[in-house]
């Protein structure tokens, strides 16, 4: 039996030196996990943060019921005649625009996370490398399913319809839940490059800004300059919107949804990578 | 220390030559050559800022080094970093686990990450917490337990697949001696069972307590190496405090010792207190002590106080280096002397 530990059994108990024997000889190795499972691990270290800090999901429920009745009231009168008609339109775009402003709280984890011991142990074990980044974006993607879904209630409730019904409206939150996995891979990477919190946050919102509403997510572009046409039409922001309404419309806007798949794609494959080689360096 | 069961063929847990890694103009770990017999514990000893960390962190493929080579069993920490790191572990100076969850979630969770499936998971996570006396405190988020639970925590998490080599660097730094002890504790049982620790720390008692050979290090270099008998033998075997009834006859007593211990004594502020620094070869710390009562009983001095004092670290490092642990003089020109 260990020393020392008389005294101390009031408030912890002893170390049993024989159970820990024990159990260092009885450890036979199991062999690794694989990719998908060791994701998944860390997806649901990410879904026990939520519930043991559910404060943290104030951004995915307060944040875009705000959005909705802001931009509904504010400019539905000027923008569609009434908020009731504008609604119809905003609602997939505000959608958009909040879920992937929401994606910048990614790279603000990640750099509070990296400081932290518990990163070194995870970079010290014989796992798939990017799981413990592909867990973030797991977590992160119930994080944009509650937003989504709390957006449509409020939409429903001030007079939404989706012509699509469940199946539209369904595909809809599956690509941009999809979209924002992708675009995510941004801010992992700024989230292990920049040294603070606070440079996360600035970076993001010059990039998450003229992104968001540079788009068709308030208005039809037709009416821009030409200069900010070409910009808008080709903003991936745009693409996903133009998708993520038509499929709730009930359409099927092919063209729109590859667009949005391809960005996707894209992002994945150039900040993944960079995502990767910062993750291995730090 | 009984013999433990080898898992190296070369018998070698870790060997570098001329490890070094630099941050910027700091040569933080500056050509460390160390060999770290497997199934002991090895202490790496050094003052803060001294490149212990650093070298743990490369050692755990944490950080890549710029020169030198490290292997761990064998293996390349750069090329094979996946094999070494399927046999290592890491208790890193700030918990290595996850603040915001509970004690049980962290096990469950790196268990799930070791490749347990979810039910092994959990019954080694409650082993665990049983063996370390954590049941209690099983369902508390870890930023809520107190710096020995978190030290616990953090090991059990640790010896989870019973690596073939611990990293523990400063496992009791900031721990209340009781919880040091515990620590001590664990690390012996951790090593009976064959697994090797190296174990970076600032306390030499610490080094002392657990490792059969130590290296020191200052300023990224290996200033020492050797087992515990060789370091002290060079250092000093710690020195003897006194205090006398009478302080008029400090001058005499002074005399008394410098003659019975062929050594220097020094006058402490205190006007009856005296400090004698012990040779480190030759007679033990004891019976050098014994017989400078024994002298100064037969001069007729009244000692009402004695104690015997561990050399310091910074006494290790007056001796090795020539200064100590905290001024830092102009690294480039003293690194030749």
């Amino acid at each position: 039996m260990s020393t020392a530990t008389t005294t101390e059994a009031k408030d912890l108990a002893p170390v049993s030196a024989e159970s820990l024997a024990a159990l260092l000889v009885a450890g036979e190795r199991p062999p690794r996990p694989s990719a998908l499972s060791a994701s998944l691990t860390f997806g649901w270290r990410a879904i026990l943060k939520i519930k043991h800090v559910p404060e943290q999901l104030f951004d995915v429920t307060a944040f875009p019921i705000m959005m909705v009745l802001m931009y509904t009231y504010l400019f539905g009168g000027a923008l569609a005649g009434s908020p009731k008609e504008y609604i119809q339109f905003l609602l997939p775009g505000i959608l958009v625009m909040s879920v992937v402003m929401i994606t910048m709280y990614t790279g603000v984890s990640v750099n509070t996370d990296i400081e932290k011991g518990v990163f070194d142990r995870f970079r010290s074990l014989p796992i798939w490398r990017p799981s413990t980044m592909v867990g973030y974006l797991l977590g992160d993607a119930l994080r944009y399913t509650i937003a989504s879904i709390v957006m449509l209630v409020v939409g429903m409730i001030i007079g939404y319809r989706p012509d699509g019904g469940v199946g539209g409206v369904l595909a809809g939150i599956a690509l941009l839940v999809a979209f924002s996995f992708a675009f995510s891979w941004i801010w992992t990477m700024f989230g292990l490059m920049l040294r603070t919190e606070k440079s996360v946050m600035g970076v993001s919102m010059m990039v998450i800004f003229p992104l968001t509403f540079l788009s068709n997510v308030f208005v039809d572009p037709k009416t821009m300059p030409g200069w900010l046409q070409a910009f808008v039409n080709n903003s991936p922001i745009t693409h996903l919107s133009s998708a993520v309404r038509g499929l709730m419309a009930g359409d099927w806007p092919a063209d729109e949804i590859a667009w949005s798949l391809g960005w996707a794609g894209l992002f994945v494959l150039v900040f993944g990578p960079i995502t990767m080689r910062l993750y291995n360096r730090k | 220390m009984s013999p433990t069961p080898s898992r190296s063929t070369s018998g070698l847990a870790i060997e570098t030559a001329g490890l070094v890694k630099t941050f910027g103009e700091t040569r933080a770990v500056d050509g460390v050559d160390l060999a770290v017999p497997a199934g002991t514990v090895y202490g790496v000893l050094g003052p803060n800022g001294a490149g212990k960390t650093t070298t743990v962190k490369m050692l755990a493929t944490l950080l890549r080094p710029d020169g030198g080579e490290a292997h761990v069993f064998g293996h390349d920490v750069v090329r094979e970093a996946d094999e070494v790191r399927g046999r290592v572990s890491l208790t890193g100076q700030y918990a290595s686990v996850d603040e915001d969850l509970t004690g049980l979630e962290n096990l469950i969770l790196l268990g799930r990450l070791l490749g347990h499936h979810k039910k092994a998971a959990r019954v080694r996570a409650g082993q665990l917490l049983e063996a370390f006396g954590l049941t209690d405190a099983a369902g508390k988020q870890v930023k809520h337990y107190s710096g020995g639970m978190r030290r616990r925590i953090d090991i059990a998490a640790s010896i989870l697949n019973t690596p073939d080599l611990l990293f523990l660097d400063e496992p009791t730094t900031g721990l209340d001696p009781r919880s040091r002890n515990q620590v001590w504790d664990i690390v012996r049982a951790v090593v009976a069972q064959g697994t090797t620790v190296l174990l970076t720390t600032q306390y030499l008692d610490e080094a002392d307590q657990l490792a059969s050979r130590i290296a020191v290090i200052d300023r990224g270099k290996v200033i020492a190496e050797g087992t515990k008998g060789e370091l002290k033998a060079s250092v000093g075997a710690g020195s003897v405090h006194l205090r006398l009834r009478d302080p008029a006859r400090r001058p005499e007593a002074e005399r008394v010792l410098r003659l019975a211990l062929d050594t220097d004594v020094q006058q402490e502020p205190d006007p009856v207190a005296l400090t004698a620094r012990l040779s480190g070869a030759g007679d033990s710390a004891a019976e050098q002590a014994s017989r400078a009562l024994a002298e100064l009983a037969r001069a007729g001095i009244t000692v009402d106080n004695f104690s015997l004092g561990q050399p310091s670290l910074d006494e290790v490092f007056l001796a090795l280096t020539g200064h100590d642990t905290h001024e830092v003089p102009d690294a480039k020109e003293e690194a030749a002397a």
